[in-house]
């Protein structure tokens, strides 16, 4: 389904990776390993969409990504490193928002459903900015509950989790990969997530 | 989507009224720095008054327009936006007038107001608030592209002003001509015609070029 191809990645003059080859078919989860600045992000940024690789081609059900374009972004989901959560507006806010933004209308119930399951009942009407890092976290990820898209790309979305929460992504994960979702992560914490196909992409 | 963003936009400018009080302050010492600075000369205040407001109005707008993205820039809406389904020159337009509405409505407000100041005629201080209606949401959608192209750059804010005011010029040469010619007892239809006609391209136009902007600056 989705398919990198041949790609290859250059910063200024310096060439982070080349020749990056994958297939990930529905259920497939792809880990992306690497040491910091091994262009990790950049390849994900990629995978979205937001960049162009430099080299080579990107394709989702045999496609080009830039020719499919909104068609292939109503498809995804992306969490990057920044949580994009809103400092002055409340937990609750934040999350209808960002939905509707991904497309997805949902309800003061249902949002606060996802916000329970990542146990931040009580705190809906705080605004995000008092907030600690890892529950910031938990509001970025409470999207992955609500948005019915088939593919996630996930930027290090255990960064700043417990270990609560770590066990409660690695659950969403599994059954979103058995709903025959597709997942595209990069992790530094060891995480062993149930996949019908797994594969790890490592950058040098 | 459009009305989704403009109400998330002004939720924000409400959480933040600070924000909105300091465009709308300098806009109105400004203004008011002239008459101190000149001296209590009528005819030279009322003759120099449509071009001062104009200035200001131009001056305060693009004091506001670093802000237009740079927070959705830097906690990652923004790419948030990039990647949503919707039209993404839907949504810029949906910020611009979200940035209209805080920013430039409230000067066009407060502008007869300041006009009475310079003893401006009635009639002179209409034709100063429509031609400021018709061209301020120019202003917002034209400096929304500078501030498209300057996100993420350092000293962005200097860079911005330095491509967008020339590009402010027709709206102010316009806007301060219609209220010139209305107190020189002339037509000033050709001039609000112009103006309206700045707005309906821009309208159709900036989104579309703002939306290749953001596009470029988060590569």
């Amino acid at each position: 389904m989705l398919q990198g191809i041949n790609l290859a990645c250059v910063r200024g003059d310096r060439r982070l990776f080349k020749a990056v080859n994958f297939t990930l078919e529905a259920g497939g989860l792809m880990q992306v390993h690497g040491p910091n600045g091994s262009g990790k992000t950049s390849l994900l940024r990629m995978l979205c969409g937001l960049s162009n690789p430099a080299l080579g081609e990107i394709t989702w059900r045999g496609f080009s990504i830039r020719d499919l374009k909104n068609e292939y972004f109503s498809n995804l989901t992306y969490i990057g490193h920044l949580s994009g959560t809103k400092d002055d507006l409340t937990v609750l806010e934040n999350l209808r928002i960002s939905s509707a933004l991904a497309g997805e209308r949902i309800s003061e119930t249902q949002a606060r459903d996802a916000l329970a399951y990542m146990g931040l009942n009580g705190r809906e009407f705080l605004p995000a900015k008092v907030l600690s890092q890892g529950q910031r976290r938990r509001v970025a990820l409470a999207r992955l509950l609500v948005c019915k898209t088939k593919l996630w790309i996930l930027d290090e979305p255990l960064a700043a989790l417990d270990i609560t929460a770590v066990k409660l992504i690695q659950e969403l994960l599994e059954r979103h990969l058995a709903e025959k979702g597709l997942v595209v992560m990069t992790t530094h914490q060891a995480i062993d997530v149930a996949a019908i196909s797994a594969v790890h992409l490592r950058l040098v | 989507m459009f009305f989704w963003i403009i109400q998330r936009d002004l939720l924000l400018a409400v959480r933040r009224r600070s924000d909105v009080l300091t465009t709308l302050f300098f806009f109105v010492i400004v203004v008011s720095l002239f008459p101190l600075s000149v001296g209590p000369e009528m005819n030279l205040l009322r003759t120099m008054a449509p071009g001062i407001v104009w200035v200001a109005a131009l001056l305060a707008s693009m004091l506001s327009l670093g802000r237009l993205f740079s927070s959705d820039y830097s906690d990652g809406t923004l790419e948030q936006m990039l990647l949503s389904p919707q039209s993404l020159s839907i949504l810029v337009l949906g910020k611009a007038l979200a940035h209209w509405l805080v920013t430039g409505m409230p000067l066009v407000v407060m502008a007869p107001v300041l006009g009475i100041q310079y003893d401006l005629p009635a009639d002179a201080l209409f034709v100063l608030v429509v031609s400021l209606l018709l061209g301020t949401p120019v202003l917002s959608l034209i400096g929304a592209i500078g501030a498209a192209l300057t996100l993420g750059l350092r000293g962005g804010g200097v860079l911005v002003s330095l491509l967008v005011l020339p590009l402010y010029i027709p709206v102010l040469i316009f806007g301060a001509g219609a209220v010139e010619a209305n107190m020189a007892g002339i037509s000033y239809d050709a001039h609000l015609s112009l103006l309206g006609a700045f707005l309906l391209v821009s309208l159709v136009l900036a989104p579309w070029a703002i939306a290749a902007s953001l596009r470029v600056s988060l590569e």
